[in-house]
């Protein structure tokens, strides 16, 4: 399989250029660039990732968030950037079927496991349900959080049938149910400056339905 | 973000060994608060160490007939756990009450525990804090403080513990078990394990250097109503202003640990023996020593009526 990363350049390049990357940022003053090359071998990483269903092979510094991975590497631009902390929740993918902050975990913790994106979850001519769902109820406006929200939604509804209890669960020893509040609540991680809350809360509600 | 090496560690006493033999370096687990603070420049490791994989992520029943919940389990996987659920409400209630669902598949038990302040001006690096750059000066006194802390505070740092989890583990009297690079082990109870600010607010546990955390252990369930009460500017996702973890009994009698007041999980015993004659006795006792700002005085208040609002849902 060729380099995911920059197809034109050998992956040795590419090493070379991101320690010269590095050594830049990393030096401390006073101390030769050339010490650095040895040592900034440590500060990349080759990973595996199994993303929507296909392995790549990434070359990769240690810094790299999976979220950057997955949008600057690989090229899968589905998954926003919005705020890059953790707050509005446009980054929302699932690893290893649990949605996580894209932004707020390294790629290079992810080596082997299985990250499903919007890209992976549905497809023009293709759509998942929750995508026909947003479709039909308008879920959205300028439509950057969408694939956030959705990648979120789909994982709620499998969070409340795995009885995860949330903020607005009546009782802990029961079976947590699909009602607008829950929905309300558990989405919360993802922010809509469009304010398409009550359009995105009655796709969600339908989607469930239908899956139901 | 400044530049790191990276190692998975192998076993429990490597982590330990190689977060001693470089003072530079941090244990990564969940990693949502840590590399928030690292693309700010706020926390510079130079080295990370990926506790992930050591196997700590298991919840199991103590001899005791208690709970010890491995360091590196989710915040969703403890909240949604039977036994936490069932004996240790207060627990599951606070856990589901912080952060976002995203969040919480992520955070850990032991990360939650470590996690900074979210003091506005520890994370505006142009400002003065004493939690970030030691001697620099407290920009919160005098400064935007309504989030801040009103009792435990020194004129050093405001800042507040941001941790719904630690206030019911307080409630809860768990203990901190740890690893020394040493392999020495110990435990460390709720009410030691975090620090008042002091002259020294940087440092903000008893954690010595290397130290690593292996689980909490939860002591026997004591039955009683389980109620954690959290009030915020928003209704979802938002860090406390006041927030209450309470045990009571149904004589009134229980112990109550308050969250968005302190620099750790604020629970005395003197508001415990106050807390069947009622929310003022109690709350009295608990910030009989508050030194507020004209900004968050208001939480003297709100500590009192919130307090009131979980002794009548207990009893009811």
């Amino acid at each position: 399989m060729p380099s995911t990363n920059q197809p034109e350049i050998s992956r040795r390049d590419l090493l070379i250029s991101s320690a010269a990357t590095v050594a830049m940022t990393g030096a401390a003053p006073g101390v030769a660039a050339a010490q650095f090359a040895d040592r900034s071998m440590h500060y990349t990483s080759t990973i595996s990732l199994k993303v929507n269903g296909e392995s790549r092979d990434l070359d990769i510094d240690n810094r790299t968030t999976l979220l950057d991975a997955l949008r600057e590497h690989l090229h899968l631009t589905g998954t926003k950037k919005g705020c890059d902390h953790g707050q509005c929740g446009a980054c929302t993918v699932m690893v290893d079927g649990r949605r996580i902050n894209s932004c707020l975990t390294l790629a290079v913790m992810h080596d082997g496991d299985e990250v499903t994106t919007i890209e992976g979850l549905g497809q023009p001519g293709n759509l998942h349900p929750m995508q026909a769902a947003f479709v039909k109820h308008d879920g959205f406006q300028c439509g950057y959080c969408t694939p956030g929200q959705i990648c979120s939604s789909v994982a709620v509804l499998e969070e409340i049938r795995a009885n995860i209890p949330s903020h607005v669960t009546g009782s802990l020893t029961e079976q947590a149910t699909i009602s607008q509040a829950e929905i309300r609540e558990r989405m919360s991680g993802n922010i809509c400056r469009c304010g398409a809350y009550s359009n995105i809360v009655e796709a969600i509600v339908e989607a469930a339905g239908a899956r139901a | 973000m400044r530049a790191f090496t990276y190692e998975r560690a192998a076993s429990v006493e490597a982590a330990a060994g190689a977060a001693a033999s470089n003072p530079e370096a941090k244990f990564i687990a969940g990693g949502t608060n840590l590399l928030d603070l690292m693309k700010l420049e706020i926390e510079t490791p130079s080295h990370l160490i990926d506790v992930n994989g050591l196997g700590l992520d298991r919840i199991e029943a103590t001899p005791e007939g208690g709970l010890r919940i491995g360091a590196l389990v989710r915040n969703t996987d403890l909240a949604a756990h039977e036994t936490i659920r069932r004996d240790y409400g207060v627990l599951s209630r606070a856990l589901v009450a912080g952060a976002s669902g995203q969040l919480r598949n992520k955070a850990t038990t032991a990360g939650n525990l470590m996690q900074r302040t979210r003091c506005p001006y520890f994370y505006d690096t142009n400002q003065p804090c004493n939690k970030r750059r030691p001697g620099s000066g407290c920009s919160a006194l005098g400064g935007i403080s309504r989030q801040l802390g009103v009792v435990g505070v020194s004129d050093a740092c405001i800042a507040t513990h941001p941790s719904d989890m630690a206030v019911a583990m307080r409630a809860l009297d768990a203990a901190v078990e740890t690893v020394k690079p040493d392999g020495t082990r110990r435990s460390i109870g709720m009410a030691d394990f975090h620090r008042l600010p002091g002259d020294t607010p940087h440092i903000e546990t008893e954690l010595k250097s290397g130290e690593f955390i292996t689980a909490v252990v939860l002591p026997p369930p004591i039955g009683g109503r389980h109620i954690y009460r959290k009030v915020r500017d928003r209704a979802s996702y938002a860090f406390a202003l006041v927030s209450i973890g309470a045990v009571i009994q149904p004589d009134g009698t229980g112990r109550i640990s308050v969250g968005g007041v302190a620099h750790k999980p604020w629970r005395l015993d003197a508001a415990d023996a106050e807390l069947p004659k009622g929310a003022k006795a109690a709350s009295a006792a608990l910030l009989a020593d508050a030194r507020t700002t004209e900004q968050n005085k208001f939480k003297v208040d709100l500590v009192e009526r919130t307090l009131g609002a979980v002794i009548l849902e207990a009893r009811g």
